[in-house]
Parts: structure tokens; sequence; C-alpha cells
């Protein structure tokens, strides 16, 4: 299925891609967002209030050079001084405090938000069906779960906060301004209208750079995987000079689009700073000439002069932090947009129990006895006995598109069904049918009777083992990876599984034997011997119908030899659907059915179907080929 | 560590060195200004001076527009220096990757190189651009601002002395918590995002286990664990400002104190106390600067330290013995009492005691159950890997005495795992030979009997192929590995179970054609079906890194237990294409 899957959003490179993304509905993914931490409402209100006091005593405090000056410094007042200076640290000790409060505050309440954010996505990711898998590439899924989330916990932390208070400042600086002297003010209106103009000229023009510079930055990301995955095979074919050379050149267009890029983004900072001096400079020499006409003071200077330096500062950051703020709701409204992806659909009432039988009828019963039975909403228990059938069966991943057209067919309880076809023929389609990976469009598919959509999935796939063609292993021992399929087992159980599967042989041989930690899905073990631990996983989960699906495809046929009575043994009594490119593997199935474009075309067991001499027969003689 | 990166800034060390002056210049003229400042204030007011407070602030101004100019310039060369180096470090360590054995490979993993080249260079390369632009600036002002206090009031900067060692005192502390802190942090994102990679892969597993609830369940421990260690972390981080401000404030206040009766008596300006009152302000806030810089710089030093583990690595195989003149004469491969293993402290042999004479021309069968060294035995020839012990001769001459272009331009391999890349069809055989001709190309897809499902496809040769060739079955894959492989018209052609998703008879066409186009070519063939090799002039058997039986088939039947229990557990199994 992975041709279903098409390049994610965030095209080449995916997760380095996400640059200056603006979000589609801005208003409603902030009230969204806002709605998880609106749970901490008296915190907030807390934050606030912790917010308000640091920036007004801030810009109080500068407000105190003034009287300090021109009422106790000049007059030599020492007694008044004291009490000012006391004041003055006072402001600033109250300002410390409560944005030390409100930034501790905020710590805790974006970890808790965003954690919370997180338990609710991979949650959703738990539901979702798999045809969302299918459609989506997992670096991109990934990346809702780093980067996104990394981007709303950073704006929570920090961004929100200091957006406010920077509002805060910026307007009591102005009012202070205003106070002391309006006509001085009017100069700094002048030079605050420059820096809104250099933000948004700088800023729009930085925005073009970094797009560009996310885009040659994900194509050299992107090639370096390529690359890098692909890199025995450059060293086969002696490649690496001319691999080298396109990296150079792609490199080469990164490093000029990031030159540019960070030089206007660098170039933000001294450009406000520098802006704000130039106005520092002309009000000096303003001030001293109405100082001089007397209708200025120097305590008055001094101050204004303070909320000169003061006042650029929240321009320049709430224009870094405007970017940020954007990005990261960008990024709240892709965790979003996932998490209102319609989930796994699951209406099935009847679930699977354990039974006891004893002479009388079937009775439900908390221990594992190994028999099991539907119980149905009414309460009335079916014996799980493993009769599958396909009633005129039609189904496709995508509606346009019809991979299987009117199925029939049926197992019998015990029965082993094989598969056989060339790759797209339907077969794994047929499996995935079984345990409700997909819901089909039109007939029926019976579980003893029971139509599978009346089947809760958890309890229909419990009753199904499946060994998949692509094994997939966990971080863990040896022994976690067995246990897998069923969480309790004994010591015992494990290795009687990995004896079964004939994988007991190389795990002793591994430095740890059973507790040998497995990393990176299993990379140190061969293809081989993951799908020896993936049979064990299935054997130890003991269910009542199996699924095996290439199951020994990367198994070299002596030791699939040897497995052989393991697996006879793991069939036995069992309803088993095999799938398997060796003919050998399934020639003692009860039925064999050739698929090809998602029809049924012959059906029947091995003597049959030779006797008939048509595809199998071809196929089991060499003569024809499928692709 | 900066010994190690610094040949990279080569070509950049002018700009880089432009730009500290840049920085330095503009901190240097932005502290004139307080100075100034105080002079309008004490000479020009307390005078009446208009004239002289006109030509003040005129210097101001040109200072300030100076400064401008300077930070803007200290911006852009920054940003030129840093990018540039980062670009020659990324490509130097490209090209060392490039030169690595298959051995350096695996002991680094796929995974990790991807990291180091991308988000350790992109680390490195930030540091460096805030580098430029702080680690100078900061010390500048610092020192500046101390001689302008001191000019100001020798007795008033006293202050200083105690307010800096409680702000570098305060500062270390924070910072020296804050690291392992954050280390932790690293820790516990990785182990989260471990469950969530897993579980995207493994979803059907998940599913058809219906183990949702327990993936949940530790999903949920790994993020409160997350959740407590960052928020001890952060913790700390916000105590930083508010330090700060503190520090400062004391400072203001007690400055504002002793200052107020300097003033009183005469032996301080006003102007001058408000101008001190400033370089208080700079002082405190450039050693704040120097601090964020410096917790920057420890995170990116794991970075640097990643990058230079690669830089350093010696590539395991190199042309240095070799003869560039050196061509490879025939494809005749000798293993003489050959012995490897990948594990250079191992104690285990993965082959032991390998001795082969191949002809030129002939088809060699290799089988051998999983693990029995097959691929590693043939990744000897082109030299994918050194031979602990022992020489592998090819065309008459140890494989060590040819260069690596001439040797795998002759011994092409086509692996077991194999790796198409983005492109078209074209672009992709063109790998096996970049002037092949389209006569070529199809000659060779003939051969592999890739050229019919070529045609098949809407755009033919054109057809692009995904990344990972993920828009072409298994056995279309093998089969264009193998035109490839052809298309360089190799003296030896190894096919590494290059064919196990290909059909059995088209399987066979292949055979039959590879024997009768390239006649001259020695073919090495490692199969999991004895049909495959069973005409072979050769036929080789590997158990458990030792060749334990060699001959024709008609031999081996006779002489090989082995052999034939593997004969017999295929004698009825023929396969399809899957």
């Amino acid at each position: 299925m992975a041709n279903l899957k098409r390049p994610g959003p965030g095209g080449p490179g995916g997760p380095h891609g996400h640059g200056y993304q603006r979000p589609k509905d801005l208003s409603g993914t902030i009230r969204r967002l806002l709605g998880y931490i609106a749970h901490y409402k008296w915190l907030l209100i807390l934050v606030a209030v912790c917010l308000v006091i640091s920036s007004a005593a801030t810009v109080g405090a500068s407000y105190l050079i003034k009287p300090i000056i021109n009422d106790y410094i000049i007059p030599g007042d020492f007694p008044g001084l004291f009490r000012m200076v006391l004041l003055l640290f006072g402001c600033y000790l109250l300002a410390g405090a409560c944005s030390y409060i409100y930034a501790r505050i905020m710590v805790q309440i974006s970890q808790n938000t965003v954690a919370q954010l997180r338990k609710d996505l991979f949650g959703k990711l738990q539901q979702l069906p798999l045809q969302y898998f299918d459609t989506h590439q997992s670096g991109d899924l990934m990346s809702r779960f780093t980067n996104d989330m990394d981007t709303v916990s950073e704006m929570i932390n920090s961004s929100f906060a200091s957006v406010i208070s920077n509002g805060l400042t910026f307007l009591l600086t102005v009012i202070m301004m205003l106070v002391l002297n309006w006509k001085l003010t009017l100069i700094s209106v002048v030079f605050l209208l420059l820096m809104f103009l250099v933000v948004k000229v700088i800023g729009g023009r930085s925005r073009v750079s970094f797009q560009q510079q996310q885009t040659t930055l994900g194509a050299v990301n992107g090639y370096i995987e390529e690359m890098i995955e692909g890199q025995k095979v450059i060293k086969a074919f002696h490649h690496e000079q001319k691999s080298i050379d396109q990296f150079a050149v792609l490199n080469q267009a990164y490093c000029q689009a990031a030159t540019r890029a960070q030089a206007y983004a660098g170039s933000m900072m001294p450009a406000m700073g520098n802006l704000s001096r130039i106005n520092y400079a002309i009000t000096c020499c303003v001030g001293g000439l109405l100082a001089i006409g007397g209708v200025f003071d120097v305590g008055s200077l001094g101050a204004y002069l303070l909320y000169v330096k003061q006042v650029s500062q929240p321009v320049a950051q709430v224009s870094q932090q405007v970017n940020i703020l954007l990005a990261a709701v960008a990024g709240a409204e892709r965790i979003f947009t996932m998490m209102d992806v319609e989930p796994e659909s699951d209406e099935g009432k009847t679930i699977l129990v354990c039974v006891a039988k004893g002479d009388g009828p079937l009775r439900e019963t908390a221990q594992r006895t190994g028999r099991w039975a539907w119980k149905r909403p009414d309460g009335t228990l079916v014996e799980l006995r493993g009769d599958v059938r396909f009633h005129d069966v039609t189904f496709g991943y995508t509606p346009e598109k019809t991979v299987l057209h009117n199925i029939s067919l049926y197992a019998k309880p015990g029965q082993k069904i094989a598969f056989v076809g060339s790759t797209g023929a339907g077969k794994t389609t047929i499996t995935n049918l079984i345990n409700r990976f997909y819901d089909i469009q039109s007939g029926s598919i019976t579980y003893d009777g029971i139509d599978v959509r009346e089947i809760a999935k958890d309890s229909l796939r419990r009753s199904l083992g499946m060994v998949l063609q692509d094994t997939h292993l966990f971080t863990g021992t040896i022994a976690d990876n067995i246990r897998y399929g069923k969480l309790d087992a004994t010591d015992e159980e494990v290795r009687a599984a990995a004896k079964l599967a004939n994988a007991d042989g190389f795990i002793r041989h591994l430095p740890q034997g059973y507790d040998t930690v497995i990393t990176g899905d299993g990379g140190s073990l061969s293809q081989g011997e993951r799908q020896l631990l993936a049979i064990a996983r299935a054997a130890v989960s003991d269910p009542p119908v199996l699924i095996l699906d290439e199951a020994t495809s990367s198994i070299d046929t002596r030791t699939e030899k040897l497995i052989e009575q393991g697996m006879d043994s793991l069939m036995e009594g069992r309803t088993v659907f095999v799938i398997a490119h060796r003919l050998s593997t399934v020639r003692n199935a009860q039925a064999i059915m050739v698929l090809e474009q998602g029809r049924i075309i012959e059906r029947g067991d091995h003597h049959q179907l030779l006797e008939e001499k048509g595809r199998y027969y071809q196929l089991y003689t060499g003569q024809a080929e499928l692709s | 560590m900066i010994k190690q990166l610094f040949p990279y800034t080569k070509g950049y060390r002018i700009l880089m060195v432009l730009a500290i002056l840049c920085s330095a210049g503009e901190a240097v003229l932005e502290l004139l200004l307080p100075k100034a400042m105080s002079n309008i204030v004490d000479v020009g007011i307390a005078n009446g001076d208009r004239a002289y407070i006109l030509s003040t602030g005129l210097q101001m101004t040109v200072m300030a527009l100076a400064a401008f100019a300077l930070g803007i310039g200290a911006a852009a060369l920054a940003a030129k220096a840093s990018m540039g180096s980062g670009a020659n470090l990324r490509q130097a360590e490209y090209e060392k990757i490039q030169q690595f054995s298959f051995r350096n490979i695996e002991q680094f993993s796929t995974a990790s190189l991807i990291t180091r080249l991308t988000n350790d260079v992109a680390s490195v390369q930030v540091t460096l651009m805030m580098g430029l632009r702080m680690l100078v600036r900061a010390p500048s002002m610092l020192i500046t601002a101390l001689v302008m206090a001191l000019t100001i009031s020798m007795r008033l900067s006293q202050v200083f002395l105690v307010v800096i060692p409680i702000l570098v005192a305060a500062v270390a502390l924070v910072i020296v918590k804050v690291g392992p802190r954050f280390t932790a942090l690293q820790k516990r994102t990785d182990d989260l995002n471990l469950v969530v990679q897993e579980n995207l892969n493994a979803v059907r597993v998940v599913k058809s286990f219906v183990r949702s609830k327990e993936e949940q369940e530790k999903f949920s421990q790994r993020t409160d664990a997350l959740r407590s260690t960052a928020q001890k972390a952060f913790g700390f981080v916000v105590m930083f400002l508010p330090i700060i401000m503190l520090v400062m404030g004391g400072t203001v206040s007690a400055v504002m104190w002793i200052g107020g009766g300097y003033v009183h008596s005469d032996s301080l300006l006003p102007g001058d106390l408000m101008a001190f009152f400033t370089y208080v302000t700079e002082i405190l806030m450039s050693l704040m600067m120097v601090s964020m810089v410096l917790m920057m710089l420890t995170r990116s030093i794991a970075c640097a330290r990643r990058i230079g583990e690669v830089l350093q690595q010696e590539p395991e195989i190199t042309d240095d013995a070799a003869d560039p003149q050196l061509e490879v004469a025939d494809g005749s491969i000798r293993f003489d009492h050959v012995y490897f293993r990948y594990n250079p402290q191992g104690s285990t042999w993965n082959l032991e005691d390998v001795c082969l004479d191949i002809r030129p021309g002939m088809t060699v069968g290799i089988l051998g159950g999983t693990g029995s060294a097959k691929s590693t035995l043939v990744s000897l020839i082109p030299r994918l890997y050194e031979v602990t012990e022992g020489s592998v001769s090819v065309g008459g001459r140890n494989v060590k005495d040819y260069t690596m272009a001439q040797l795998r331009e002759a011994c092409a391999m086509v692996l077991q795992k194999n790796t198409l890349f983005s492109g078209t069809i074209r672009d992709n055989l063109r790998w096996g030979n970049d002037q092949a001709t389209d006569e070529e190309m199809e000659a060779a897809c003939r051969i592999a009997c890739a050229h019919e499902f070529i045609e098949r496809m809407p755009d033919g040769y054109d057809t692009y192929i995904e990344q990972g060739g993920t828009n072409v079955s298994g056995g279309q894959k093998q089969r264009l590995c193998i035109a490839r492989a052809i298309l360089r018209n190799p003296k030896v052609l190894i096919l590494d179970d290059s064919t196990s998703a290909v059909d059995m008879a088209t399987d066979a066409k292949i055979r039959t054609a590879l024997r009768q186009t390239l006649p001259g070519t020695t073919k090495l063939i490692i199969a999991q079906r004895i049909a495959s090799v069973m005409d072979a002039d050769l036929i080789v058997v590997m158990d458990d890194g030792k060749v334990v039986a060699s001959g024709d088939h008609k031999t081996l039947m006779e002489t090989s237990s082995i052999y034939r229990e593997v004969y017999q557990s295929q004698q009825e199994g023929v396969s399809i294409d899957g």
C-alpha cells in the first residue's frame, strides 16, 4: 500500500519544511488552544495580575528618577532620598518577584497543557483507521509530535506572556513619555513609526528569504536522507564523486539562501536598537535645548531618556514573537486537524469471552481456558469455531479503484486456506478485511455466522493472530517482544514459543540471550531472524484463527523446513489463512485460491488445481509470469 | 572542538574578523552616547550653551548612524561567514562519509549519520553566527562600559566590586544546574519520540494484537516523565531574568543613594550620575548576554563533538596501496585462506579459511542458510569490506592493488538490500554507465527482463521512480537493479539474492540471457532457490562462515548432505512473483 502515500504538506524534507507557515483559521485555532489553557483559569488570572504589576513596576521605577534627581539629590534631602531609593528598590523587587511568579506558573501551565495535547493526540493516533496511515507519511505525522508540539509549548511558555507583557510595557512607557513631555514624545513617535516601517520592510523580506531558505534546506536534507540511506549502493557503484558534486550544488544554493535570510533576520535587532539610539541622540539635543529654555528639567530628561531606551525593546521583541506565534498557531492547527480525523468506526457489540464447557451449556469464565465464545449483546454465547465466510465482497482502498471484485469464499473451522497471486492481486487485502483493518463496500464477511461488523474490533482482532510481511519489533528485550503477543506470558511460555518458531537457537547465541535489548526496529537482526520472532510472538498469543502473510518469505528454505513442524503444530486445529509466494508453503492447504486482479480465478486443493492445468499449474511448473 | 572545526572557516576568516570588528565598533559607539549625554547636561544645560548642545547632539547622531551601519554590517557579515562555514563543514562531512567503508557506515548507523549531517551542522552554524555577533560584542560592551564608568567616578565604580561577583555567581549557578537538566530533558524527549515512531511503523502490529491501551499507557508514562523533567529544567531557567532584574535594581538603587550624596557634595555632576546609571545597566546586560551565549555554546558543543567524530573517523579502506594505472585484466577470482570478522575485537570469525578459485566467465552459485555469510563472502570481491586475514585477488592481482574506482568499475554488485533513487528509470540506469545510449540501456533491460514492463509503463524509460522505489513492485525493482549493474559491462557480476521476488520463469530467462550475452563475465549468484544455481559451473555451499562443499550439481548431490537436504526441501518448491 506504500504507493498510496503522497508527499505530505511538508514537502521534501518533511519535518524540516515548516518555515513561516500561516494558519488557515487563526481565531478558531487560538480559541481551541485557549480551551486547553482555560482549565487553569485561576492561575491565568494570577498570571495576568503579575504581568500588570511587573510591567507597571518596571515603568514606574524609571519614572522615579525624575523626583529623585529634582526633589531629593539636587536639594540634598537625604532622609527623603533614602526613602525614595528604598521605593526604587521596592519597585524592582516587585517587578522581579512578579515576573518570576508568572514565568514559573506559565512553565507549569504550558508543560501540563502540552502533556495533555500529546496524550490526546497519541490517543487519537491509536484510533485512526489504517487508511490514514496509508495516505500520510510517517515523517509528517511524527513532526506533529515533535516540531509542532515544541512550537506550541514554546508559544504557551513564553510568547503568550511576552507579547502581553511587552504590549503593556509599551503602552505604559508611551503614556509616561507623554506625561513627562509631549513635545519630545512627538520626536519619539516619529522614530517609533520608523521602527514599525523597518519591521514591515525587513520582516517582509526576511519572510520571503526564509521561505527560500526552508525550501533549499528541504532539498539538502532530502538529498542527504536519500543518499545516506542508499550509501551502500553508492559505494558499490563507485558513485561517490558524482554524489559529492550533486550535493555541492544543493549545499551552495542553501548557503546562499540561508545567508540572505539570516542577514535580514540578523539586521532586525541592530536596526531597531540603533534607530532607538538616534532617537536618544536627538532627544538629548532637543531636551537640552528645552531645559535651557526652562520648560524642562534635568530629572525629567533623565527619566525620559530611560524611556527612550526602553520603548524600542517591546517593539523589537513583539516583532520577533509574532512570527513564532503564527508558526505555533499553524502547528497547533496541524495538531487539531489530526485530532479531528474521523476515528476508526467500531459499532460492534459482540465481544470475545473465555468459556468453560463441561457437559452442559457454555459458561463464561474469567480464566484462560483456551476455549472462546462470542457473547452477543443479548448475552447469548456462540462458541468460537473459526468459521470465516466472505459473501460477495467488493472492496477498494479508494472509491474510484476497486481492488477486490465479488469475492466469496469460506474457511471451515480448522481449515488451512491459501492465497496465491502476484503483487497487487489482492491477497493481503483479503486478510486485512477479515480483521477489519478496512471496511468493505458491499457484501458481507461472517465469523462463526456473525457479521464481523457486529463484533467489537478489539475482540475481533484478539481472536486473530497475525504474522505480517513486514516485521516490526519494539525497543525492549527479545523476551518483551515475544511477550507482546500475550503480556502475562511466563518465561517458559516465551521460550516454548521461541522454540516452536525455531528462534530459540539464534536467540541463545545473542550476547544477553532473551534479555538482549533490541533497538531501531531490530535493525541488528536479519530479516529472517525478525520473522522468526514475529512467528514466536503470534504463537505465544495462541489465537483461534491465524493469518500468515508471507510470514516465512525471508527465511531460507532449509530453516523453513526446520520450523515446518512447529508451524504445523501451531496451525493444528485452527483456521489458518496463508499467503506465500513459495508454493511449497501452501501445498498442503485444504483450499488454494488463485487471485488475479482482485478476482478468484481458480480454487481447489493442490491436486485438483494441478489437474485443472490452469493458472496454478502454469505457476507451479514455472511457465507463467505474473507481475 | 574549536581547533577541530576551525579549518572549515577557510575563506571566511576575513569576514569573521570584520564581523567581529563591526560588532565591537558598534558596541563602543553605543557606549559613547551616554557620556556625550552627560556632557549635554553638565556642560550644555549647566552653562546654557546652545551651540555646545547642538554640536554634541550632532556628534551623537553621527555616532548613532555609524553604529547603525556597523550593526547591519556585522549582521550581514556574520550571516555570510557562518552560513558559508556551515556549508564548508557540511560539504566536508558529506565527502568524508563518501569515503567510508561499509563497516564505517555500520558503526555510525545510517540514522545517526543523517542527524550529524543535518541537525548537528545546523546547530553549529547558528551558534557560530550568534557567537560572531555576541561573543565579542558583549565583552567589548562590558569593558567599554567599565572604562567609562571608571572615568566618571572611581569611587562610585566600587559598587561593581560587589555586584559583578554576585551576578556571575548567580548566573554560573543557573548554568551549572540547568546543563544536566537539559541533558535529561533531551533523553526524555528521545524516549517519547521513540514510542511515537515505533507506533507509526508498527501500527498494524499494535492494531492486530489490540495493544493500543498498553501503548497509550506507555506513552502516558513517558509524557509525564518528560513533563516533570521539563518543568524542573524550565523552572530553573525562568529564575534567570528575575535574578538579573533584582541585581540591577539593587545596583541602581545603590548608585542613586551613594551617587546622590556625591552630587550633593559636588564631587559628581548630575549628568554624570545619569550616564553612570546607564553604564550600570549596560554592564549587567552584557554580562547577561555572555551567559546566554555560553548556554547556547554548551548545547551545541555536543553537536560539534558528534560532527568531529565523523570527520576524525579514518576511512577503513583507502587507495593508498593502489597502483593508479592498474586495470582489472579479467574476471578470475581467487580467495586465498580468507578470514574475516565484522567486529575487529570479536572472537568469532564471520568467514573462516575460505579458499576459492574461479576462472573468468564461470557462473558460480552460492548457497547457504540465513546467516551463513554468503553476502559477506561476495562483498569482499569489490572490497566493500577489508579481509581480516588472507587475500582476495581479482584478475590475478590482490584487490588492494587496484584503485577502488578501477575495481568497482570492473566488479558490479547487485546488493541484497538494493535502492533505487528518485529520478526517472533512465537516471537510475545511468548509475551503471552515465554515457549509456538508449540502445545500450534497452539491451541491458532486455537481459534483465525489465524492458517488457518498462515499455508497458505510461512514460516508459522516463517513468519517475519515487524515493526508495516505492512505485515499482519488488520484482520490478530487482530487475531494474540488475539492468543497472549489467550496464557497467563488468568483468565480474555479483547478484546477491537479486531475483528473490522474481518469478521462476523470468529468473531462468535472466540467467540464460546473462550466460549468452555476457560470456566473458564471471557471474556470482547468491540464491535461496537451488533451481537458480543448479546449472552453474561451480556451486559453493556455505554454512556458518565456512565453505562446506563445492562442485557442480551432480558432484554435490553425491557428496554433500546439506546440499541434498536443501534440494529435497525445494524439489517441489516453485515460486512465483511476490
